[in-house]
């Protein structure tokens, strides 16, 4: 059997690795937008307390590498009374941390934008979420679309740093592929087709954003 | 509730604001009635803007009282500063023109003349665009309704905007120097759909340096100068016959 039968034999393994991995990937990301999109708005508070706080909480957060953070998380909390399972410690390490850059990248958009569009919003009688969300938050996504889809490429290829607490994501798969049949090359170039082909994906849709846009004058001053 | 037609729409009392050390009003009342032009003038600095920012608490006034149809505007009548919400409420009963237009520049024309009647108000959107397509007709501008923003020139720009202010049928409106972003060429053009509104008994409160708008158009002038009104007559008075020192060379520089 050569190394490439393996894989085909082994092909289930890949494909529930994968799905899960593009599982937690979009779970996460959803999560994680969400997320800081709400901590944008404690980055911007007018108190200062408030926003001195969150720069605290954000700054922290990205100063620590991901692997040492969900190890925490998972290995390190059950000292504290807290277990979680190796999916919900994966998938709140992954919200937790990128919310944080998501909500950095929000924030220094903000902060370029005119002063102008939130009080015409608030003349208009907007005000809290719904003017944040109808108002804001788009033209701060239209105008840093490279920058949240290279993030988005980091959740992506975060994922596999999950195989470290025992979540059965694509890394895992051909890892353990690997250890089984002693194929040290083949499990991880179809990893990393894989992990390629969503970046392609993603690559795509930063593309669509890019082109709307442009279509509405963004970044034409 | 009924109220006698005397009662001005818009009234402010001593309205005081100050930048750190720097006071920029000096305690301004006003009071506008129903279908007035009132136009604001006076030299830079003057504290006119401010002044605009204050009525519908854009800027957060340091003392003095607004009423918009005799409720109080920012704060209650025990003094209790107004939530977000009951903020929100009565800045959009009040129509705010910007002298850089703000529009919002991921939505196209119509959506921006839309979002506030259908968001804030929670107008049907069918209904909300019919609205919205008089408007820019009253504008000039229904054959632009589907652009964006961003392909507008600086006059259409405060049009769409002066429309997007209409569509909340506002009890006033506020310009902030609304032409002075403006190429020459298109002053014209803003300053036309201003009249209309005027004619049509819209009550208007004008921050501006068009002189020949002020009195063709206005019912009364306001003259502010470092942070005070210093003269507040009829436009024939103000601009035949200013009564003090700094109205007159005010007006030497513009005639």
């Amino acid at each position: 059997m050569s190394d490439w039968d393996i894989i085909i034999q082994e092909w289930p393994r890949f494909a529930n690795g994968f799905l899960n991995s593009v599982v937690l990937f979009v779970a996460s990301t959803i999560g994680a937008f969400v997320l800081g999109g709400l901590m944008v708005n404690g980055l911007r508070s007018s108190r200062s307390i408030v926003r001195r706080a969150f720069h605290f909480y954000v700054d922290g957060l990205r100063m620590l590498p991901f692997l040492i953070f969900v190890y925490l998380l998972y290995y390190g909390l059950p000292s504290f009374g807290i277990k979680l399972d190796a999916w919900t410690a994966g998938l709140l390490g992954l919200v937790i941390y990128h919310s944080a850059y998501v909500a950095e990248i929000l924030r220094g958009s903000w902060d370029q934008l005119p002063n102008g569009q939130s009080e015409s919003a608030q003349a208009c009688g907007f005000y809290g979420i719904k003017m944040f969300r109808r108002i804001i938050l788009p033209q701060l996504i239209l105008n840093t679309a490279p920058i949240l889809g290279n993030q988005l490429i980091y959740m992506l290829k975060d994922t596999a740093f999950l195989m470290i607490i025992t979540v059965q994501e694509l890394t895992y798969a051909a890892s353990s592929v690997q250890s089984m049949y002693f194929v040290p090359l083949q499990p991880f170039i179809i990893a990393i087709a894989l992990y390629w082909a969503v970046s392609l994906l993603i690559e795509g849709l930063v593309a669509l954003v890019h082109r709307t846009a442009k279509e509405r004058g963004f970044g034409q001053t | 509730m009924a109220r006698p037609d005397s009662d001005p729409v818009l009234k402010a009392l001593n309205i005081t604001k100050s930048f750190g050390a720097l006071q920029v009003l000096h305690g301004v009342s006003l009071e506008i009635n129903s279908g007035k032009t009132v136009s604001i003038l006076g030299p830079s600095g003057s504290g006119k803007s401010t002044l605009l920012r204050c009525i519908n608490w854009l800027e957060r006034p340091n003392s003095g009282e607004i009423y918009l149809d005799g409720e109080p505007v920012g704060r209650h009548p025990n003094g209790e500063l107004m939530s977000d919400r009951e903020l929100a409420a009565i800045r959009a009963r009040m129509g705010k023109v910007f002298q850089s237009f703000n529009l919002w520049p991921h939505f196209t024309v119509l959506e921006n003349v839309i979002e506030a009647p259908v968001q804030v108000l929670g107008v049907p959107k069918a209904q909300a665009i019919e609205q919205a397509e008089q408007l820019l007709q009253k504008v000039g501008l229904q054959d632009k309704r589907d652009v964006y923003p961003y392909s507008l020139s600086g006059g259409q720009k405060q049009r769409v905007a002066i429309a997007r202010a209409l569509a909340m049928s506002p009890r006033v409106m506020l310009f902030d120097e609304p032409t002075s972003a403006l190429d020459p060429e298109l002053v014209g053009e803003v300053l036309a759909v201003m009249r209309d509104l005027t004619r049509e008994g819209m009550t208007m409160l004008v921050v501006t340096h068009e002189m020949a708008f002020a009195r063709d158009v206005s019912d009364e002038v306001i003259f502010m100068d470092q942070g005070e009104i210093v003269e507040q007559t009829t436009p024939d008075r103000f601009f035949s016959n200013p009564e003090t020192r700094r109205a007159q060379q005010f007006l030497a520089r513009y005639q």
